[in-house]
């Protein structure tokens, strides 16, 4: 298996202090990979890091090579204006940004994927409602026919299961699980620790910085667990400039 | 004939009239999709903002050239663009939202327009700018109008995609494409050339009313963006097309005339819009089985 990202060294956060610090690892292509920690990990400013939207106080992430539009990112809390006039079929639609671009037509090809895409998550019937009519469980079924329809080599869903029933919750983790199956790299943020042994064969549990990664039973321990709630969310004000940065930088 | 009198005569008879409908049509073409962005996008205000940033930069135009029609639209448009695109630079790059950044600049603006007036003087030619003249369009006048509002339509053909993605998901449009700020930019651009266009014929002070009333009827008549589009562009005609008859006929003046037709029909819908009206939620039937 060939990495399909590389993370060297990475240290992410907001305004010179750091939330995720010193990461260094790789993710195989074709990964099914839980990020697992406390709120304040760091969980969600990797992701925002992975896909471009944050960019790293120091080291880097690869993505092989990969482009904007091969990636699909369902971030924790969609900035979504719900009261904007536009149907379910349109916003779903708009997941075939990577084939259509700026004027693209939606052919008869597109429109059947777009039916597709809604069908797969429980939506059909939906098509012409405003998006402003659905419900939050419905709404994140909307962004899952999204991302199917983004056809994405990688996948980021920042905790794509909160405040979602028990059935949706099912419905969703079986698309993550074809997705795995179709050898795209799938990483997400979960809190569920059953839902994480049970269907992810590999975990990073993160802590600011990286308390365990590997094959998720060796990394879920009790231990681990209990290290990664000491490592505290400290935001020091006054935090002197991180030591490890003044040591010569050893170009890995 | 009392009705062909009143509500045809006028244009079959007067050139001026005829222009003027020329005029308004091309004004509504333009400026309404562009308010129906402006409302969707919360920014109906900045909408008004930039109409006062204008000003100055046809004062200046003013001031270097005389009543120049040349000058006058380029001043407006570099003092537009300019306070857009620092105010749309400053928003994206720091913490200051984009309507605290925009009331700094077009304050700003506004203040050393009035001091470059003042150096010159008052003059009654520039009541012309501040209130418009929809009935004395000259050729030149109308060939900038109409060449303004094709120029709009076709660069919003070009960037309504993202427009509309980025106006529902902007997260999204991001990881997908960096097409966002660069339409944004568009956007605004097309904010200013269409409140240039609005000041010849409705003055700085009304220009926007033309692109936010219809925008704020269609509102309460649609509830997808393309019937809002349509709907915002042919009220935009009708209360232009009223308001000329309106003014023709009782000599209150044009651009005020047009406004108040189209602040009726904002009234009307807001009482009787068939989405959300306030009638039909005092009315809104007996509940439905699913």
């Amino acid at each position: 298996m060939t990495a399909q990202i590389r993370f060297r060294d990475v240290t992410l956060g907001y305004d010179r202090h750091p939330a995720v610090h010193h990461l260094t690892g790789e993710v195989a292509s074709g990964a099914l990979l839980a990020i697992v920690g406390p709120n304040g990990a760091g969980k969600s400013t990797l992701f925002r890091g992975l896909v471009g939207i944050l960019k790293p106080l120091a080291g880097s992430i690869e993505t092989g090579g990969l482009d904007l539009r091969d990636i699909a990112y369902l971030p924790q809390t969609a900035d979504i204006d719900r009261s904007f006039p536009i149907s379910v079929y349109d916003f779903v639609g708009t997941g075939l940004w990577r084939v259509t671009g700026f004027f693209g037509g939606i052919g008869k090809q597109a429109r059947d994927k777009v039916t597709h895409a809604l069908a797969a998550v429980g939506l059909n019937g939906f098509e012409n409602r405003p998006i402003g009519t659905l419900s939050g469980g419905q709404m994140q079924r909307l962004l899952f026919a999204r991302v199917l329809l983004q056809d994405a080599r990688l996948i980021v869903l920042d905790e794509p299961f909160n405040a979602i029933d028990a059935k949706t919750s099912v419905d969703l983790l079986a698309l993550v699980q074809r997705w795995h199956g179709e050898k795209r790299t799938v990483l997400a943020a979960l809190h569920d620790m059953d839902l994480v042994r049970a269907n992810f064969p590999e975990t990073l549990l993160l802590a600011r910085g990286p308390v365990a990664w590997g094959a998720t039973a060796e990394v879920l321990t009790a231990e681990n667990l209990l290290e990664a709630r000491r490592m505290c969310e400290a935001f020091d004000d006054s935090a002197a400039a991180c030591a490890v940065d003044e040591q010569p930088s050893q170009a890995a | 004939m009392l009705i062909y009198d009143a509500l045809i005569a006028p244009f079959t008879d007067f050139e001026f009239m005829r222009r003027a409908l020329a005029a308004v049509i091309a004004l509504s073409l333009g400026g309404a999709p562009i308010g129906v962005f402006l409302m969707l996008r919360r920014m109906s205000l900045v909408g008004d903002a930039m109409a006062h940033a204008i000003l100055p930069g046809a004062a200046i135009g003013f001031l270097l050239s005389g009543l120049n029609l040349f000058a006058m639209t380029t001043g407006g448009l570099i003092a537009g663009f300019t306070v857009a695109i620092l105010a749309g630079v400053v928003a994206r790059t720091t913490e200051l939202k984009e309507d605290a950044s925009l009331a700094t600049f077009y304050l700003v603006s506004l203040a050393l327009g009035v001091t470059i007036v003042s150096i010159k003087g008052t003059n009654i030619d520039l009541l012309h700018v501040l209130f418009g003249n929809i009935l004395a369009m000259d050729d030149q006048t109308l060939l900038v109008i109409a060449f303004n509002a094709t120029i709009t339509l076709i660069v919003m053909a070009v960037i309504y995609r993202p427009l509309v993605i980025e106006s529902v998901d902007p997260v999204f449009l991001r990881t997908v494409s960096r097409a966002g700020a660069p339409s944004h930019l568009a956007f605004l651009a097309l904010v200013v050339i269409n409140l240039v266009n609005g000041f010849h014929a409705l003055g700085t002070l009304l220009a926007v009313g033309l692109m936010i009333l219809p925008a704020g009827i269609a509102r309460f008549w649609s509830r997808d963006i393309t019937g809002m589009i349509c709907i915002a562009v042919i009220s935009a005609m009708v209360s232009g097309y009223a308001g000329l008859v309106l003014s023709f006929q009782t000599s209150v003046p044009s651009g005020p005339a047009i406004i108040l037709v189209a602040a009726v029909f904002y009234v009307g819908s807001v009482l009787f819009g068939s989405v959300s009206g306030l009638f039909r939620q005092m009315f809104p039937g007996r509940h439905l089985e699913a």
